[in-house]
């Protein structure tokens, strides 16, 4: 674990350990993982409407020195995070598949709205996460990794990086443009099928007919959307709000907001409907129940029966090395 | 559903199926060749086409994927391609010819294959800043070529075409018959919205970039070995 206690509030720490003994977790379990405690996504309240007057600096606007050189080194590291496959990323993801233009996007969860909102309190763990723990959790769930340590070069280098699009943007403010725009409820209660239909004709062509994503080479062009290569059952993008956010707004790539509302609802149940590498949470908790009832109540498709069978009742946790301890 | 809806959903269907097939007919390269006879006065013996910057040129077809070539010569003879020249040829090809000269082009000659790893672009360099990291900002949102056309624009599977090395005259071309209308047989608009979004002197840059990006690279591998010796 990386995370000093100093960091917990206290009363919260007590909170969590009784709330968790009570749903049957070993004290010794919580003690060895701090995923169990750690839900690092933590719901901040909604971007404020309004015009996005903010621009991150340029790249041309960087020197030499160490600053820019680290600045330099976590904008590679942001783009093509694949450099880490093995150490940190054990799938086909990079961190720009997702915050495009390089993190800079307006409405594409831009890393200069991001920044200046952490440390953020999130009632429901009772805790202080930290822009650290935010990037730390990006790694274990979205790119089904291992977590960079404190202090460690990569993440080092992602904050600076974070840090200098972050230049002159208020600090602890929820700025317009941040994160992706949340959409209304559906009219319809979001559909597989109508979402495959909407799937095989606008997202097919790049990320395949069985969301395989497609590769030059060893080069990942278009990421997969489920499989071992995708983002695990633990990332943000499993949520099919999220996961319909992020469509209506920046999907089929340049062609923002081309879909109806009810299409990106749609197309992200399909999309989401379907097997990814196992939570890594579901490792230090006894089973597919208690992970589903302590992480998952959301709107995801995890723990839930589709086409016979329920989806996360496997211990594949893709590529990553760490399987479920007997 | 009355009869009148019933046939007019078979005919649907099956102009779908049809359509299927003939793209789906599996091309011989044999027969290609002797098809090819009516190709090689523009696009040339050894299928590399040529570069006419005064004229219409002449697009490289060989190594290019041959579901493309299908997909391409269809489009052109269904006119959602628009193409003076090729009209009239495509009017004495029946679908075997076409997926057979396919067949023969794409495997005529290997399209160039480029470096995959990654480069971090050069801020200061504009083509290869709208190449490698696209123009998102001011509302362009316009992506980078390469996420589509894959690393240094050699070509996606069978639906994003390689750039690198194909003629100038031609890349700039079809950016402004995407603009114009003339080509509108892109997958879901994808090319025509972003093309739609390039300015005049992106499209002049973007397609002397491509044209001239193998040998480009060539000389920079060059002189990387060279330096480290």
């Amino acid at each position: 674990m990386n995370l000093p206690k100093s960091r917990w509030l206290i009363t919260g720490g007590v909170v969590s350990v009784l709330s968790a003994s009570a749903l049957g977790l070993s004290l010794a379990a919580l003690a060895q993982d701090d995923d169990v405690e750690r839900d690092y996504q933590i719901q901040l309240p909604e971007p404020p409407e309004g015009e996005v007057t903010f621009t991150p600096p340029a790249e041309s606007s960087l020197g030499d020195d160490q600053y820019d050189e680290m600045v330099r080194r976590g904008r590679d590291l942001f783009i093509n995070t694949q450099s880490l496959r093995g150490e940190n990323v054990f799938n086909e993801q990079n961190c720009a598949n997702c915050h495009l233009d390089a993190g800079r996007l307006a409405h594409s969860a831009p890393m200069w709205a991001a920044y200046g909102v952490y440390p953020a309190y999130r009632g429901k763990n009772d805790m202080v996460n930290t822009l650290s723990d935010r990037i730390q959790g990006c790694i274990t769930y979205s790119m089904n990794g291992k977590a960079p340590e404190e202090g460690s070069d990569v993440l080092v280098a992602l904050q600076t990086y974070l840090h200098w699009m972050a230049t002159e943007a208020p600090n602890n403010t929820s700025m317009p443009g941040r994160s992706y725009p949340t959409l209304d409820d559906p009219e319809k209660e979001p559909d597989r099928e109508r979402g495959a239909e909407v799937y095989a004709n606008q997202c097919a062509v790049c990320h395949g007919d069985s969301g395989e994503g497609q590769k030059v080479g060893e080069r990942q062009v278009f990421p997969p959307l489920w499989g071992d290569g995708a983002y695990n059952w633990g990332a943000g993008m499993h949520r099919v709000n999220t996961a319909a956010n992020f469509i209506h707004a920046n999907m089929p790539l340049s062609k923002s907001y081309s879909l109806s509302e009810q299409q990106a609802w749609d197309v992200a149940a399909f999309v989401n409907s379907h097997e990814r590498p196992q939570d890594p949470r579901r490792r230090t908790v006894d089973s597919l129940d208690k992970t589903q009832e302590l992480f998952h109540q959301h709107q995801g498709f995890y723990g839930k029966e589709v086409d016979g069978k329920r989806l996360g009742d496997h211990e594949n946790f893709g590529e990553h090395p760490d399987g479920i301890d007997d | 559903m009355n009869k009148k809806m019933l046939s007019g959903l078979g005919l649907l269907l099956g102009a779908g199926v049809y359509a299927g097939a003939a793209t789906a007919l599996e091309g011989d390269p044999e027969q290609g060749e002797e098809v090819s006879r009516v190709c090689v006065a523009c696009h040339q013996a050894d299928g590399m086409g040529k570069n006419n910057p005064d004229a219409e040129s002449w697009p490289r077809l060989a190594g290019l994927p041959e579901a493309y070539m299908v997909k391409q010569l269809h489009d052109m003879k269904a006119d959602k391609r628009h193409n003076a020249s090729m009209a009239p040829i495509l009017g004495t090809l029946d679908d075997q010819d076409m997926a057979d000269v396919a067949a023969y082009y794409a495997g005529l000659e290997p399209w160039p294959e480029l470096p995959t790893a990654y480069h971090a672009a050069d801020s200061d360099d504009d083509a290869e800043w709208l190449a490698e990291r696209g123009d998102w900002e001011n509302g362009s949102f316009i992506p980078a070529c390469s996420q589509c056309h894959g690393p240094n624009g050699q070509g996606v599977g069978d639906s994003f075409p390689p750039l690198a090395g194909q003629h100038e005259a031609y890349l700039k071309t079809q950016l402004e018959h995407w603009r114009n209308g003339q080509r509108h047989n892109d997958p879901n608009e994808l090319m025509a919205g972003v093309a739609n979004r390039l300015d005049d002197d992106q499209v002049e840059m973007i397609a002397e970039y491509y044209a001239t990006l193998p040998q480009r690279l060539e000389a920079r591998g060059t002189e990387q070995e060279e330096s480290a010796q």
